[in-house]
């Protein structure tokens, strides 16, 4: 049975992207009962009672972060939407923006008004330059009809929404990180507190929400936050979108309703589709880069032996030793060919290159964890490296600015913790593994 | 520290960096920096010359370190000359799984460079680069401001010979996909 969509309801009716079709199939209709029909407290109350989550990645309950917002008398407001989506094994912002670009528009302008936000920007990763484009076309479209602007549907309010375009940073999918770069700076993150509801953008009062989360306002305004809770398990509410990747029959951004079993999104016909070319899976990457690695046993079930789910609690459940996170929701499948320690190595150096370095533990540590697993790769590595590893990325977690570090450290420890078999296997023969197949080939040139 | 060069928008780039920096408010025109480090790369031969982000402080009545030590932060900036094509691989990890290291190999050794090295004639530079968002196309590249998904090796032979016949600049701000 297909799940229920909220948000990719549409996708795939042509024009979509167009503002004429858009409201055609009932676009701007959650617009219209906010501004003439709810209060902004009633707004922020129903999205409480929705239980929706921030979908950047740390899912932090969005109907309370909106409630910190300070409100100090004359001082603007901000909403920032966070389109950055640098973590790696993560594109569906991309795909809801370049397909439906007025779902964000609209809960852009919903929100804003919620918040008390008279001007909001969208913050988008450089290298989505066309997505920009989209975007600003959508933009255009809105205030053409009186969507945007002085005195939207003649309700009083007033609003700005504008695009600003990143220059390739991951670091700047960093709340703070992004604020900074977004007043032209370079993206280091801000020591917290004060946190952005406090002191943001230009030190005003700042929510930022990422792409789905802000897309998600618009379903639950238009049912209502009860109907919104009624889908899903749990707190894990609502529908979440998930990019599937790597060794997959279908990858791509599949919508589903929190809760799915792991092997059902990975198996049927109706998601994923099973493991590319009859192969098994060897291990899953969950919520992008960031989160802990597991093997294919411990995807698929719990230490308990219960069926894990797609949902916030269940992928949690065991913690770090046997669990891991729904993060971003970047589901990167690894079938029996690939070297985990090499994809490790791909990992590390990636933090390594995007640390903003303003911490020691984390510029130094990323830099000695990638050197350590290349050393390990090359064969010349020892027993004592591994154990080394896992002390660098102990001394980097929790000790550092910003979760970056955790992130860093994080992949490291999970690998070794369920893979060290791999990696005493690469210090004994390393040599010998170094010329076979550690990643797959183009066109079928699959070296046995 | 500037060159010989004289920098300058034309009046329609101009036009854009002015309704750019109205966006924020009053005093805050600093934030305009990277979208107009954008304008100028692409105006000013695909990269940033210590004249040309001396021209983007005089626009935004900054000073030039202020100008330098944001061009140098973020990976789209091009501190150096480039080539007319600047292929960005992505390296990240479902490209890599999916055989990125041999679409790199590959056009290192069609176009006798290594990562990071332009042509000799001046037409491509190879980059390799982080994650795209682009990760269930993999294995892809970008090029300017188009993404090219799915890549194989035959693929990527067409699009470099496609891209060295037309013989344009491609830059992030425009789309100019090759069809193939
Ligand atoms: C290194 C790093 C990168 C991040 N990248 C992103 C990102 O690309 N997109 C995003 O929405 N959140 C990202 N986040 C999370 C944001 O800091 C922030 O929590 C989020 O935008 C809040 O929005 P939400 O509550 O709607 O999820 C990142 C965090 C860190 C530490
Ligand atoms: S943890 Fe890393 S990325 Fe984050 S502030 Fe520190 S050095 Fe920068
Ligand atoms: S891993 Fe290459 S686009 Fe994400």
């Amino acid at each position: 049975m297909a799940g229920k969509k909220l948000l990719l309801e549409n996708d795939h009716i042509e024009g979509i992207r167009s503002l004429r079709v858009y409201r055609q199939h009932g676009g701007y209709q959650s617009l219209e009962k906010a501004l003439k029909q709810m209060t902004p407290e009633q707004i922020v109350e129903e999205v409480k009672t929705s239980g929706l989550r921030g979908r950047g990645g740390a899912g932090f309950p969005t109907g309370m972060k909106w409630s910190f917002l300070a409100k100090p008398e004359g001082v603007a407001r901000y909403l920032v939407c966070n389109a950055d989506e640098s973590e790696p094994g993560t594109f569906k912002d991309r795909y809801l923006m370049q397909r439906i670009p007025h779902l964000l528009i609209e809960g852009m302008i919903a929100s804003s008004f919620a918040l008390g936000a008279r001007t909001s920007y969208i913050y988008i990763r450089g290298e989505y330059f066309y997505v920009a484009r989209i975007l600003e076309q959508a933009i255009a479209e809105a205030y053409e009809a009186g969507l945007l602007g002085k005195n939207i549907l003649n309700s009083g309010f007033d609003h700005d929404c504008y695009v600003q375009v990143g220059a390739g940073a991951y670091i700047c999918g960093e709340e703070t990180a992004l604020l900074e770069s977004l007043e032209g700076k370079r993206g280091n993150p801000r020591i917290k507190p004060p946190f952005p509801a406090v002191a943001g953008l230009y030190g005003c009062p700042t929510v930022v929400n990422n792409v789905e989360t802000i897309a998600a306002v618009v379903p639950i305004i238009r049912d209502g936050g009860a109907a919104y809770a009624s889908i899903g398990v749990g707190k894990s509410t609502g529908t979440k979108l998930i990019s599937a990747s790597g060794h997959l029959n279908k990858p791509g951004v599949y919508e589903i309703e929190l809760g799915v079993p792991v092997e059902e999104f990975i198996y049927s016909d109706e998601y994923c589709g099973g493991i590319r070319n009859g192969k098994k899976l060897k291990a899953v990457v969950a919520g992008g880069s960031s989160v802990p690695i597991l093997p294919a046993d411990l995807i698929l079930k719990t230490a308990n032996g219960e069926p894990r789910l797609m949902s916030y609690e269940s992928l949690a459940d065991g913690g770090f030793a046997t669990g891991t996170m729904l993060g971003s929701g970047g589901f990167i499948a690894m079938d029996e060919d690939t070297s985990i320690v090499k994809n490790l190595w791909n990992f590390s150096r990636f933090y390594h290159h995007e640390s903003c370095g303003q911490c020691s533990p984390c510029r130094e540590g990323t830099g000695w964890m990638e050197k350590i697993l290349h050393k390990i790769l090359d064969g010349n590595g020892t027993l004592a490296d591994v154990d080394l590893l896992w002390d660098i990325q102990s001394k980097i977690e929790g000790k550092t600015i910003c979760p970056l570090g955790d992130a860093a450290a994080w992949p490291v420890a999970s690998a070794i913790r369920h893979f060290r078999k791999e990696f005493e296997e690469y210090v004994k023969n390393g040599k010998n593994i170094r010329d076979v197949k550690h990643y797959y080939r183009l066109n079928n040139l699959v070296e046995v | 520290m500037s060159d010989q060069k004289v920098y300058r928008f034309s009046d329609e780039t101009m036009a854009t960096a002015e309704r750019i920096m109205r966006r924020y408010p009053e005093g805050k025109q600093k934030s305009a920096l990277i979208p107009i480090l954008h304008l100028a790369q692409a105006e000013f031969e695909g990269w940033l010359s210590p004249g040309a982000m001396d021209y983007v402080a005089s626009i935004l009545n900054i000073k030039p370190i202020e100008v330098y030590e944001v061009a140098s932060f973020y990976s789209m900036f091009n501190l150096k000359q480039v080539g007319k094509c600047v292929i960005e691989v992505c390296r990240t990890s479902s490209c890599w799984l999916l055989g990125a290291e041999d679409v790199v190999r590959h056009i290192e050794k069609k176009l006798h460079i290594k990562a990071g090295e332009t042509t000799k004639d001046g037409m491509f530079t190879l980059k390799t680069v982080e994650c795209l968002g682009s990760c269930g196309t993999a294995p892809m590249l970008q090029c300017g401001g188009d993404f090219y998904e799915n890549l194989t090796l035959e693929k990527v032979d067409a699009l470099l010979d496609k891209m060295k016949e037309q013989g344009r600049r491609r830059v992030y701000t425009k789309d100019d996909m090759v069809e193939l």
